[in-house]
């Protein structure tokens, strides 16, 4: 790992979500959606973060945005705790950190056009306070995203789902930002369009020096994106390493599982080659289960697996595991 | 950039907010003629109230005692009341007092309502169960008697008419409101607007007031057919407009009730009036909660 100090730093992070119990308010139980989840992100990098439904990946992702309060643990963005920071500064580096979400259908006011959509973010944060120049910026921007000038006269409803979700790029980069939290940006999307966005992510990376957690179910995208991919299991971090060592030799059982599921576009190899099917289903995280959360479903898990919470450890140099076997 | 500039056929035709405005409204004839009906009675009632002097043959207040309670003629339409005052000049110019106090509740009423609602879905926590609760208290009184505390309070002059009227339809509109500010907190474009560290304020007006708007607008021609009916049956109850001014609650009150046999003119015209007007006001509402509801907006 490179001496610089990494734009974001997650230390333990924990989100605890009460489910109301009877009439007075008790409490029935605690979903821990996440976990103790701790990673860093370096300037410039793609971070990939898989895992299945409900594993706590967009909670993550929310928590770093502060759209959810964490219950306990640090999030360092440039090396300062946000939650030490007060309304103003929490605004300031608001505008480093921008989101795109997964829908981009709801991700958009139905009543502001598109002008009004990437403007507005121009205009409060003051980067743009010329209301004349705001319009030529808009216009730039739209052209960074692949639309055309005349698209900021349209309402959401009148784009197509590729459109709109370039228009929500547009508004994430008109702040400006450093780090981008992609919560499953390609994920509503048709394939055909998948690829346009994710190229455009791409090119803009490149352009605007970004940072992305990119956060997604599907591997292949995943890995075409990423320059290092963690993966998450129910609330927890299971395994993290360089995107390639992570494919090519993955050392946890549930990443094992989850890389065989992904299909091989050749019959002959898909017909021939090993699959690992997991039984059961993903535990409540209501009451999960002990030790290693993963145990249940094991195909390798011993006696002590039952017992003793595996810690994320480095494996080899750059590859962390969170199992006892690897 | 890679990407392939998309053709755009829509570019033609962007049409203005007024016609799309009109096209929504022809739509809304074309497939509901009920509401339509109700739509066209209301703009009836407003020509009527807006127009008074020039449509009334009468003075509403001219008394003329040559002719009490004269029958309909040709002279008299309606006939007369009990100091020969003209019926239809008076339903006339209550058509008026009916507007004035009818709309002023309601958008009152359903501007509050829709602030407290929306203010409380989105703030969520102790601020909603606070708020929540006192609305309860308030919904738990029925609407006329706690219009009838309310004017018993204030006294009775046509503002704290209004107000009174007003009152009860908050918590009923902050109620329903807040249910659908509710699932608007939660949808992505508010959070992107959190995310990009917009103040509370920017968010609730710019954000989820504008997409609360279908609720708004079913909230508030209900309640204008409410308030009407309200207003009539306060001042039928004597706590409502004082006379001399014409109102139609007040026409059905007094010597309508003596007359009710030797004069029934008196209250058979002020009671299909009310009638009338919250019949119109019923029935566009029930349109447009039905036009909009199913967000059959075009997409």
């Amino acid at each position: 790992m490179t001496a610089e100090r990494p734009l974001l730093e997650i230390r333990n992070l924990t989100k605890h979500f009460r489910v109301g119990g009877g009439l007075f308010g008790g409490t029935a139980g605690v979903v821990r959606a996440v976990d103790g989840v701790s990673f860093v992100i370096r300037r410039g990098e793609t971070l990939g973060l898989v895992g299945e439904s409900g594993c706590g990946k967009t909670t993550t992702g929310r928590c770093i945005l502060r759209l959810e309060r964490p219950t306990s643990g640090a999030i360092l963005f440039e090396g300062r705790d946000l939650a030490t920071l007060n309304d103003e500064e929490l605004r300031a580096v608001r505008r480093r950190m921008q989101v795109i979400f997964q829908d981009p259908y709801s991700s958009l006011n139905p009543r502001m056009t598109v002008g009004q959509i990437i403007a507005e973010p121009l205009a409060v944060h003051r980067i743009v306070s010329d209301p004349a120049k705001r319009g030529a910026r808009v216009r730039e921007l739209l052209g960074h995203v692949g639309l055309l000038p005349q698209h900021a006269r349209r309402y959401p409803h009148q784009l197509s789902g590729g459109q709109r979700q370039r228009v929500g790029i547009a508004r994430a980069l008109a702040m400006e930002p450093t780090l981008i939290v992609c919560d499953e940006p390609v994920s509503a999307l048709d394939v055909s369009i998948q690829a346009q966005i994710i190229n455009l992510l791409e090119d803009l990376q490149r352009e605007f020096g970004l940072t992305y957690l990119f956060v997604a179910h599907d591997l292949s995208v995943v890995r075409h994106i990423s320059d290092r991919v963690a993966v998450m299991y129910l609330g927890k971090i299971v395994e993290l390493a360089d995107r390639k060592a992570l494919y090519d030799e993955p050392l946890h059982p549930y990443t094992r599982a989850l890389l065989s599921a992904v299909p091989i576009p050749d019959p002959e190899l898909e017909a021939r080659r090993e699959h690992i099917v997991l039984g059961g289903e993903v535990p409540s995280p209501l009451n999960p289960p002990s030790g290693c959360v993963f145990h249940p479903r094991c195909p390798i898990a011993i006696d002590r697996c039952r017992a003793v919470i595996p810690e994320l450890r480095e494996v080899k140099p750059g590859h962390w595991a969170a199992c006892i076997l690897a | 950039m890679a990407v392939a500039r998309p053709v755009d056929p829509l570019e033609l035709e962007t049409p203005s907010a007024l016609g799309r405005w009109a096209a929504a409204a022809a739509e809304f004839c074309r497939q509901r003629p009920l509401g339509a009906i109700g739509a066209g009675a209301i703009l009836f009632l407003f020509v009527v109230a807006a127009l008074a002097p020039v449509i009334s043959a009468y003075d509403p207040l001219a008394v003329h005692f040559d002719a009490m309670l004269a029958r309909p003629s040709a002279l008299h339409w309606l006939g007369t009341d009990a100091f020969g005052r003209d019926v239809l000049a008076r339903l006339i110019y209550g058509s008026r007092t009916a507007l004035l106090v009818g709309f002023g509740s309601a958008i009152v009423g359903a501007a509050l309502g829709t602030i407290l609602g929306v203010g409380s879905a989105y703030f969520g926590g102790r601020v909603d169960l606070y708020l929540q609760r006192l609305m309860d208290v308030f919904l738990s009184f029925p609407l006329i008697v706690l219009a009838l505390a309310l004017v018993a309070i204030l006294g009775n002059s046509v503002p704290n008419v209004i107000a009174a009227i007003t009152v009860p339809m908050v918590p009923r509109c902050a109620l329903v409101i807040r249910a659908s500010a509710l699932s608007i907190r939660e949808m992505p474009y508010v959070d992107a607007a959190r995310a990009a560290g917009f103040g509370h304020a920017r968010i609730i007006l710019r954000h989820m007031l504008p997409n609360v708007m279908a609720p708004f607008l079913i909230m508030l021609t209900a309640f204008l057919g409410q308030a009407i009916l309200l207003e009539a049956s306060l001042s039928f109850l004597g706590l409502g407009v004082q006379e001399p001014t014409a109102a139609w609650g007040l026409m059905l009150r007094g010597a309508a009730v003596d007359f009710a046999e030797a004069a029934p003119w008196m209250a058979i015209f002020p009671g299909l009036a009310i009638s009338f007007a919250v019949f119109a006001f019923n029935l566009f509402g029930d349109s447009l909660r039905d036009a909009l509801d199913p967000k059959l907006r075009t997409q």
